[in-house]
């Protein structure tokens, strides 16, 4: 792909600006990328969709005989090296992959589950043997993956769980005791990544076990709102003896492991969460195009086309962002290696480097599928409740996605608390920036006429947004000083706010690229879809930022404060509603999303 | 033996078709192999699989331009050896035959295989043109082909039934529904090699059409539809409005 071309730390997105330059958009696929996506969209149409109510029925002789086709596909093994029986593709491509596969309901959470958490924390922190016990097999699709962190008593707070492993009295194996929960492809798994505190350890410490270890038991297929399809247990370990060669890495550091799996699962469900919305969305134009109600199809309607222009334009941010972070995580792994670091490590480096970025994109990922899904049911209206439809498995399979991989609301506070822990660590400065907004404030206001560029407005307004963020996070922690960790309202609006900021920065820098690809008539939709987000995010960032000021300032401070985020959300006008017209009217057009 | 399928490079069949000054509106149209080729190529897939080695190659031929390359390389993707583009904008039937014909005289395959038409401009003549201009055999509407090792066996779809019959090689099979189930989806594997197998790019011996596209006219838009519930009413409709019975 690139050569060392690392744009950004991750976060400094906040304080430093980038050049279109420097982001990857979808358009830049390769050939080989665009190959595997319809290899990968074909399989899921072909052999997935037709079994799709047959797997909600707990049919996992189903659901194993399909993993193993997209084993013998190769799906399986996209991002295991070639080494290990794979086909060594690089991250994008993967996301790619993910996108795609994110159409196939249930299947595709199985599928995240046995690439991603199930089979990379043996890739990045096996050692050699095993990696080649293991890594073959799951890049086939011989066996299948799953991760138990979860317990009872450790959902978010993973840290506190209580399995616990000791030493047999030969020294040859962990005898594990414990109860995990909630663990996906529980039923279908040959190989489980499983986390437990050896002795008294304050930290975990994670295993591979194997399925048919003596006193290693799984629970119920359990009953659930959505993903009905994929297998989820609990499993028990009483005196499961497990080989001491599986201890995955080193002792008392599988915390790490886990916070390095959960930054990757996250980005890659936000992959998968793009996939579904455009089903979603193909779903939705299909109806609106056939239903009749009062003489004429209800994608005719107003009401019907502003839902479906939000649908695609949400969609259309969540990739813009999701894949230039991915970019972003690429380049970095790819310079680290170049620095000499050795290749799991530098995996491993690139993705907590963009862990930021990793939870803004599974958040809102997370929020515009339930968005989307929720349209796509109202468009269908009584039909969209019935269980015959296909929007109405979206609905129910989307909303797990807002809970694991970390729940929104701790993904929230990662975005936050990452931030300022690298500001405090000196990795990049965010104190001068956040001074010089302060000065800003006290200063008369610039009225001298600005640019009347259509990307540089466009860049003004984001770099207003920074310095919102700036303003309110910096008044706020001054105030707070320690104590701001408790204001858990304050951090998850803070959070919001970069998250916006992050979505428009994102999609302008693409739009722009794209504006050197695409003629200005074909660049017309692509400038509708920034202008309805940037301006709805402009009002969105004025309402949160006003909240936030109120909920801590007071007097003098507090009216400046107030002034200042009006001035910092200033958006020229756009008719939003002629916009949304044109972008519903070239969803219905086409008849399937095709921006 | 040797199989070559003929495949052609069209828009994908969910393509909402336009026209910009009488000509076909490409823009933002997304390409694929002619669903019928991609049968065929699909099944002479499965022939070579299944042949123990017999079958020492498949391979494809397209007359298009090099923008079409994709389009070649997802064949090769699907598993085909090799490819040959003959480079230059397919025309019409005759002159996409007689180019394939120049092309291909020296190629010696045992089979030649062609989707029954194209999805594009539907000329259902290629592959026949072709037999002719090579002097070779052709078989038409062939919806079965099997390999028994030695010989090709062909099973053609007859009125009220089909018959088997075997064809010397070299001939062209004209293949329609029946010949493959569904298309095969290429794998990593075949991805991952496309790009090193190779495509031989014939320069056009310009053969003139004979054909000139006069106009298009894209067809009315349906009339609405009635849904009709019971088999009483449809009757009632069919006798007192549609007066057809």
């Amino acid at each position: 792909m690139s050569n060392n071309k690392r744009a950004l730390k991750g976060g400094e997105f906040l304080i430093k600006d980038v050049d279109y330059t420097q982001v990857f958009i979808p358009e830049e696929f390769t050939e080989e990328q665009k190959m595997i996506a319809e290899s990968c969209r074909d399989f899921i149409q072909q052999r997935v969709l037709p079994n799709v109510e047959e797997l909600d029925k707990h049919n996992l002789d189903l659901l194993i005989q399909l993993m193993k086709e997209a084993g013998e596909m190769g799906l399986l093994g996209i991002s295991v090296p070639e080494e290990y029986g794979g086909f060594g593709q690089n991250f994008v491509t993967a996301m790619r992959a993910l996108e795609e596969i994110g159409k196939g309901f249930s299947f595709a959470v199985a599928y995240a589950a046995h690439t991603g958490i199930g089979t990379l924390p043996i890739l990045y922190f096996g050692n050699q043997e095993q990696k080649q016990k293991y890594l073959p097999k799951l890049a086939t699709g011989e066996y299948i993956g799953a991760y138990a962190l979860t317990e009872p008593e450790a959902g978010s707070d993973a840290n506190a769980g209580k399995t616990k492993a000791v030493l047999s009295e030969d020294g040859k194996y962990y005898i594990l005791n414990g109860t995990k929960m909630w663990i996906t492809n529980a039923g279908i798994a040959d190989v489980f990544i499983v986390y437990a505190k050896i002795d008294d350890d304050p930290n975990l410490s994670a295993f591979i076990v194997e399925k048919n270890t003596p006193g290693f038991k799984l629970g119920q297929e359990e009953e659930k709102m959505g993903i009905r399809g994929a297998s989820t247990r609990q499993i028990f370990f009483e005196d499961a003896k497990v080989p001491v060669e599986n201890l995955l890495g080193e002792r008392n550091k599988g915390f790490k492991i886990a916070l390095y799996i959960l930054n990757l699962g996250r980005i890659k469900l936000a992959g998968a969460t793009i996939g579904a919305a455009k089903g979603a969305i193909n779903y939705s134009v299909d109806y609106a195009k056939q239903r009749k109600q009062f003489g004429t199809y209800i994608a005719n309607f107003g009401a019907i086309k502003h839902k479906l222009a939000e649908m695609v334009i949400r969609t259309f941010v969540t990739e813009s962002l999701t894949y230039r972070a991915s970019q972003n995580i690429e380049d970095e792994e790819e310079a680290l290696k170049q620095e000499g670091m050795d290749k799991d490590r530098a995996a491993i480096e690139a993705i907590r480097q963009f862990a930021i970025e990793a939870s803004i994109a599974k958040v809102f990922g997370s929020e515009a599928l339930d968005y989307v899904v929720d349209e796509a049911v109202q468009i269908h209206g009584g039909m969209g409740y019935s269980a015959e439809m296909p929007v109405e498995r979206a609905y129910r399979d989307s909303r797990i996605n807002r809970i694991f991989e970390g729940t929104n609301e701790i993904n929230r506070l990662v975005i936050v608390g990452e931030l300022l822990k690298r500001g405090m660590k000196g990795e990049y400065d965010l104190l001068t920036p956040a001074k010089e907004v302060a000065k800003e404030l006290m200063a008369i206001p610039d009225f001298g006429k600005g640019s009347e560029d259509y990307f540089e407005k466009k860049h003004k307004l984001v770099k207003n947004f920074k310095k919102a963020i700036l303003m309110v996070a910096g008044a706020a922690l001054q105030k707070f000083g320690q104590a701001f960790q408790e204001e858990e309202e304050i951090i998850m609006n803070v959070a919001d706010m970069l998250m916006l900021t992050y979505a428009t920065e994102s999609t302008l820098l693409r739009v722009e690229k794209l504006s050197k690809m695409y003629d200005p008539e074909k660049l017309a939709i692509y400038k509708d879809i920034l202008d309805v987000f940037s301006f709805d995010t402009a009002w969105k960032m004025y309402k949160i930022g006003v909240d936030t000021i109120n909920a801590f300032a007071k007097g003098d401070e507090q009216q400046a404060m107030l002034m200042g985020i009006k001035r910092f959300t200033k958006v020229d006008p756009v008719n939003t509603k002629d916009a949304r017209r044109r972008i519903a009217n070239k969803l219905i057009d086409d008849g399937f999303y095709n921006f | 033996m040797k199989i070559l399928v003929l495949i052609s490079n069209v828009p994908d069949t969910t393509t909402k078709v336009k026209f910009k000054d009488n000509k076909f509106d490409t823009t933002g149209v997304q390409w694929i192999i002619n669903p019928w080729d991609e049968l065929a190529l699909t099944r002479a897939l499965e022939l070579k699989k299944e042949s123990n080695g017999k079958i020492e190659k498949v391979a494809v031929a397209m007359v298009a331009e090099k923008s079409a390359e994709p389009t070649i390389r997802k064949a090769l993707a699907m598993g085909a050896d090799e490819a040959y583009r003959i480079d230059t904008t397919a025309k019409d039937s005759y002159s996409t035959a007689a180019e394939l014909a120049e092309a291909l005289k020296d190629k010696d395959f045992d089979l030649i295989m062609a989707g029954l038409e194209s999805s594009d401009y539907n000329g259902l003549s290629v592959g026949a043109m072709l037999a002719e201009l090579l002097g070779i055999n052709s078989v038409s509407a062939v919806s079965g082909l099997e390999f028994d090792g030695e010989k090709f066996i062909v099973k053609r779809d007859i009125e009220g039934g089909y018959e088997k019959l075997t064809v010397q090689t070299p001939f062209v099979a004209v293949v329609q529904k029946g010949i493959a189930i569904v298309p095969l989806i290429p794998n990593m594997r075949g991805i991952m090699m496309a790009k090193r197998k190779p495509i031989h790019v014939i320069p056009a011996k310009g053969v003139e059409p004979l054909i000139e596209m006069v106009e298009f006219e894209l067809p009315k838009p349906k009339p609405p539809v009635k849904l009709v519930e019971t088999a009483e009413e449809l009757i009632n409709l069919l006798h007192n409005e549609a007066k057809v019975i």
